[in-house]
């Protein structure tokens, strides 16, 4: 079943990608074929398959709730694109 | 010296017939000389490679060295290298200099390798052909108007063309595999958990696993058993000892059972590969190997499970490129929404758009037991196929890829037909077992691999299989012409 472009824009809003209209054509098309592949898996009998959560059936491993990091803000905040006093700056959010 | 393996090079090393910094020079040359028609290299790193050299030299006059101690070699831009730029082949992150090294790089780093930079790739590890990159496509030593392969395209063509013995590269879906076999390389990707994915970007989660690309199995098997282990860093990494993977490349083949399933010679294979898999299980049988008839008869939902459950994995994980903290911002947002949706539309290329909203889409509301929940259950039944195989067979043997190497520009208007050239590589990942491509000879005058794969956990057979053969063929030590 193909995509409309409404939806395709719906998908792009939900995963916060700006696409160009332009472009909503091919992403259409791709998708609905990518869908259509999967599409697949519905020939296949799982009514009493378990799904797999892990391949070696392992959960996830805890550990103490201790400090284990030192602060090493000024170096991580190198990398942002907006810093100030320790803080990480964007638009305004609240008037 | 370019012309060694990796273990030769240690050898070499450690009797002084060369410095770590003359061997470093000569990689740094070469990479010069080649990488501007190859593009095998995002960042080269001579300064820091020449004084890791150093250092390296003078552990070895201090009797203080290991068998890796100034070898060099070349990770793929995936791994987070400290005060490193760290791109993962995306202009999200062409920004963006590593405030840290990943486990990989870290352990590497400490048995005394010499880094010689990093390499391109598909952009997040997203493609099979080295297309997707934000810095262009890698060509391939062989024939450079064809793909090298991806998502470690760079990493391929870098060690093919011995601009450096040995790469790291990842595997979430035959992103080692699918480069080693169209580059002529040996390349391994461990079982899910035995190499830590502390520092490595992630794309899919459940499925993503670093290994290395080099020209013989000793080669990587030396590599590995430094790379291994637990890591209290990654949650998902398992606390099982590492074998002397080295140690282990010796053992006589004689009475291995070689599982031969029947789904991987259907329609869709390159005849030509097809008969250079059963030469290969010739050689095999004259080892002392038996092969037997098997059967997976879910494989046929191994690329389709895939492509829900890699996009999802990589929908959730690709979200924290949001602008905020590191990566690529838009120029005068308005507002949040502005900043999310045009940074992200900028940051990302085509191929991960795609794959993000594929994500997105089957994880939304009213899609996600119809996609999701059915691909894991499908997921199940790939992964019971392969434990049912192994309670009969010691390893799997099949094609690597369908085909040789395609043209650059052949595959990318057509999202599937790319995706089904990792058709024999997406079930391992799914079910979180260990596989190799090495080098099984050569289909219009373009290598070919073979693929073998292990039980969980049982990188040490597969290394001593590849080896065996190794010793008996030699494909792997066939170089591309013009760059030998």
């Amino acid at each position: 079943m193909p995509l409309s472009p409404d939806e395709v824009r719906n998908i792009a809003h939900l995963a916060r990608l700006g696409i160009s209209e332009g472009d909503i054509p091919r992403y259409a098309d791709n998708l609905s074929r990518i869908l259509d592949f999967v599409a697949q898996l519905d020939d296949a009998d799982t009514s009493r398959v378990p799904p797999m959560a892990h391949p070696l059936d392992m959960s996830q491993r805890l550990r103490e709730d201790l400090v284990s990091e030192t602060s090493q803000r000024e170096l991580y905040q190198k990398n942002a694109p907006q810093a100030e006093a320790g803080l990480y700056l964007v638009p305004k959010v609240i008037e | 010296m370019h012309n060694l393996t990796l273990a030769e090079l240690s050898r070499e090393l450690q009797a002084r017939r060369f410095t770590s910094e003359e061997l470093t020079h000569a990689y740094l040359q070469r990479i010069g000389r080649f990488n501007p028609q190859l593009n095998a290299f995002i960042t080269v790193t001579q300064d820091e490679a020449l004084a890791a050299a150093r250092a390296a030299d003078a552990r070895i006059q201090r009797g203080d060295a290991g068998p890796l101690t100034g070898v060099p070699l070349a990770h793929k831009d995936i791994f987070c290298t400290a005060g490193v730029k760290t791109s993962c082949g995306s202009k999200m992150l062409d920004n963006f200099v590593s405030p840290y090294d990943a486990t990989v790089v870290e352990r590497l780093k400490s048995a005394g390798m010499v880094m010689l930079g990093k390499t391109n790739m598909d952009e997040f590890a997203m493609g099979s052909s080295n297309e997707t990159s934000f810095y262009g496509p890698v060509k391939n030593p062989w024939d450079q108007k064809r793909v090298p392969g991806g998502s470690s395209g760079g990493s391929a063509a870098a060690v093919a063309a011995r601009l450096s013995p040995a790469a790291t590269g990842t595997d979430t879906g035959g992103s080692i595999r699918q480069p080693a076999a169209l580059t002529g390389l040996t390349g391994i990707k461990p079982t899910y958990g035995r190499v830590s994915r502390y520092g490595m970007i992630a794309f899919a989660s459940s499925l993503d696993q670093a290994g290395v690309l080099t020209a013989t199995a000793e080669d990587a098997a030396m590599l590995l058993g430094v790379m291994s282990g637990f890591d209290p860093r990654d949650s998902t990494s398992v606390d099982q000892p590492v074998p002397d993977y080295t140690a282990e490349l010796e053992r006589p083949l004689k009475g291995l059972r070689i599982g031969l399933p029947k789904e991987f010679f259907d329609r869709g294979l390159n005849e030509q590969v097809g008969a250079a898999v059963h030469a290969a299980l010739d050689v095999y049988k004259k080892l002392g190997a038996q092969v037997h008839d098997i059967s997976l008869p879910n494989f046929w939902l191994s690329v389709p499970t895939y492509y829900v459950v890699a996009p999802a994995e990589c929908s959730s994980n690709l979200s924290r490129y949001d602008g905020v903290r590191f990566g690529h911002r838009c120029e005068n947002p308005v507002d949040l929404l502005d900043m999310y949706t045009r940074s992200r539309g900028e940051g990302f290329g085509a191929e991960v758009k795609r794959r993000i909203m594929t994500g997105t889409y089957v994880l939304s509301a009213g899609y996600y037991d119809a996609y999701y929940l059915k691909a894991q259950k499908t997921r199940s039944l790939i992964r019971q196929d392969f434990l049912q195989a192994f309670s009969q067979v010691d390893v799997i043997m099949g094609p690597s890829t369908p085909t040789p190497a395609f043209g650059l520009g052949e595959k990318t208007d057509d999202p599937i037909t790319m995706y089904l050239n990792d058709i024999y590589a997406n079930g391992v990942n799914l079910a979180g077992l260990p596989g190799i491509s090495i080098p099984m000879g050569f289909v219009d005058n373009l290598p070919v691999g073979l693929q073998i794969i292990g039980n969980y956990f049982d990188e040490a057979r597969l290394l001593c299989v590849a080896h065996s053969y190794q010793k008996e063929t030699d494909w792997h030590r066939r170089m591309p012409p013009g760059f030998s």
